[in-house]
């Protein structure tokens, strides 16, 4: 069995052409990343503002919680059954795959952001002040940069759920890596249902790996190393 | 027609100030004082007494709730938070530095802020540094590798970068040791009258604020003020029994650092290592090449040359020309029975305790109850 997936992975075909894994690996990772960037884009600066002025609390905490609870198929099935009769193309389809990953990447990133700015020593914020920072030096200069420990593992976290759940554009026809899974189980091709689970796991902890990257680089030492 | 100042301006004044938190707790009950302009001006009192509220009310980290602060002239009220504050030095209770930046950037806050050309920002953030005693390496650390006092003196940097004329300090010296406390307290001094710099300083240590302080405004629970007064006159005329107890059980001899006074100083014929003691003296005192005091032999304990290991050290030095608390202390202190005087650290002569004892009998008494400050 372990023998047969790997002789399906190393068959120079099964890279090949435009429903290859190399197409398809991409496409799940476009997916994937512009899924983050959407959450991102909603759930950064939402994060910041409760961090930062302590309001809206409550609201961060039941989105956290709420989104959580959605179920990611009965979303996508409802928001393609939506949007099939406004839309037309494969936007129909990949809209709602892309709404019901934004949906999920939202509340780690939220809890990230908000509790890594809430967080923050509060006499580093004192000191900020004090020294005559205005509230958004302080936003700027000292909480966000004291955040990105936690607001990196929130991404981190967002983007390993989205690349596990991107797989689920292949149900409603679209491509990616769920496309093998989906495939494979039609056809009953096992081989091939055990390889793109298999190519959907690496690609997660190469992406993870990356972040892990940008984030030794980005983090200050001073939050790292204490000896 | 030429003006006449005869006052000394104020930097800081506070009127009929009140702060009553959210919760109805009055922290600060019609404060009034002034802070003269080049002094040090120091809050003291007990835990919880209003301190730290009071000292930011003055750069508005906390806004009052009645009254009124000048800062320089003008009403605090009427200038902008951030702007006030880039002019007034801080130092927070607990350092309060920046983990995510090093020692050198946290201590370029301010000239930054006020957009300094960068290398004049750096290079007066490296003196300042210096000035704490933490020049060289430390610069390129980070606050979580530094101890508790040395982040304390980070602070202080940081409070001093931006050449403010004022400054607000909250305990800065709580952490540290009191060897290195009372350098960097003398430093702090020193440097204070260089600079002209009108400050205004918490602490909760009556010592220190006799030590550093100008003038003294003692905070009682409640926060309302006790008595405002310079340190020599809280020592000999404290208001009433909470003062007296405040200021401790020993403020007749601390009274006695502001007290000067001629006392007798008789000339000694000092020996040095290897001569032997002399034969008609019980003590002889022993000085160095730049005869500076190392010490005192006992004529019977020793025989032959002096060496190392026959002096008796001990015995604090009293400057010439210092208070009767210096030279109690010398003549106290001292081996031989006799205070060891020196100037500039060189040896003038010696003097006895029974003289110091009596001049000190007839120096003007403390009044107020003696028993008060035993009420603890
Ligand atoms: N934000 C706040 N809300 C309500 N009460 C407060 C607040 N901050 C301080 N207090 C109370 O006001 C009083 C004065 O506090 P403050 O911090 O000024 O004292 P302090 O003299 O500096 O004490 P310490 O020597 O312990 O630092 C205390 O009773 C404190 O509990
Ligand atoms: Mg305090």
């Amino acid at each position: 069995m372990i023998s047969s997936v790997f002789d399906w992975l190393s068959t120079p075909a099964n890279w090949e052409g435009d429903r290859g894994i190399i197409s398809q690996t991409l496409t799940h990772l476009e997916y994937s990343l512009i899924a983050l960037v959407c959450a991102a884009l909603i759930a950064v600066p939402m994060g910041l503002y409760i961090g930062h002025t302590g309001r809206g609390r409550v609201v961060a905490v039941s989105i956290a919680g709420g989104f959580r609870a959605i179920p990611s198929l009965g979303v996508l099935f409802i928001a393609v059954l939506l949007l099939l009769p406004r839309l037309r193309g494969e936007l129909a389809f990949a809209l709602p795959s892309l709404i019901v990953l934004v949906i999920l990447a939202i509340p780690p990133i939220l809890s990230g952001v908000y509790a890594g700015i809430a967080e923050v020593d509060p006499a580093a914020r004192d000191a900020a002040k004090g020294m005559g920072m205005t509230g958004s030096q302080v936003l700027w200069q000292v909480e966000v940069p004291n955040a990105l420990p936690l607001m990196f593992s929130g991404m981190r976290s967002a983007m390993l759920q989205i690349i596990a759940t991107a797989t689920i554009a292949a149900v409603v026809g679209l491509g990616g890596l769920g496309r093998f899974l989906i495939d494979g189980q039609a056809t009953r091709d096992y081989d091939e249902m055990a390889g793109g689970a298999l190519l959907v796991a690496a690609l997660a902890l190469l992406v993870d790996f990356v972040f892990g990257l940008v984030q030794r680089f980005v983090v200050s030492p001073g939050l790292t190393k204490t000896a | 027609m030429p003006t006449v100042r005869y006052m000394v301006s104020c930097m800081i004044r506070l009127e009929g100030v009140t702060k009553r938190y959210a919760d109805g707790t009055v922290a600060v009950d019609n404060l009034s004082f002034e802070a003269p302009e080049g002094k040090i001006t120091v809050l003291v009192g007990p835990s919880g007494c209003g301190k730290t509220t009071s000292l930011r009310m003055i750069n508005r980290m906390i806004e009052p709730t009645e009254g009124k602060i000048f800062v320089d002239g003008k009403d605090a009220s009427s200038l902008k938070p951030a702007e006030l504050r880039r002019s007034i030095g801080y130092v927070i209770q607990h350092a309060g530095l920046f983990p995510h930046r090093t020692v050198l950037s946290n201590v370029q806050t301010v000239p930054n802020l006020l957009k300094w050309d960068k290398k004049r920002a750096k290079d007066r953030a490296m003196e300042v540094l210096e000035l704490v005693g933490l020049g060289g390496d430390f610069a390129k650390r980070y606050p979580g590798q530094l101890s508790g006092g040395q982040q304390q003196r980070v602070g202080v940097a940081r409070a001093l970068a931006g050449d403010p004329t004022v400054m607000l300090m909250d305990e800065p010296f709580s952490a540290i040791d009191p060897v290195v406390r009372e350098v960097l307290q003398d430093e702090f001094l020193s440097l204070q009258e260089r600079l002209g710099t009108t400050i205004v300083m918490v602490t909760h240590d009556i010592d220190e604020a006799i030590k550093l302080g100008h003038r003294i405004a003692v905070l009682r629970e409640g926060g309302t003020l006790a008595q405002f007064s310079s340190p020599d006159d809280l020592l000999a005329h404290p208001n009433d029994d909470f003062v007296a107890g405040f200021v401790g059980r020993d403020r007749g001899y601390r009274a006695l650092s502001f007290q000067r006074a001629e006392v007798p100083i008789y000339p000694a014929q000092p020996v040095e290592l290897g001569d032997r003691p002399l034969p008609d003296e019980e003590w002889s005192i022993v000085v160095d090449a730049n005869r500076h005091p190392i010490g005192w032999v006992e004529r019977d304990a020793v025989e032959g040359p002096i060496s190392q290991s026959d002096l008796q050290l001990g015995g604090t030095l009293a400057e010439e020309h210092g208070s009767l608390r210096g030279f109690l202390d010398a003549a106290l202190s001292s081996p031989s029975g006799r205070g060891v005087v020196v100037n500039e650290g060189r040896l003038v002569g010696t003097l006895r305790p029974q003289e110091v004892l009596q001049i000190i009998r007839k120096a003007p008494r403390p009044s107020g109850d003696t028993i008060a400050g035993d009420s603890e």
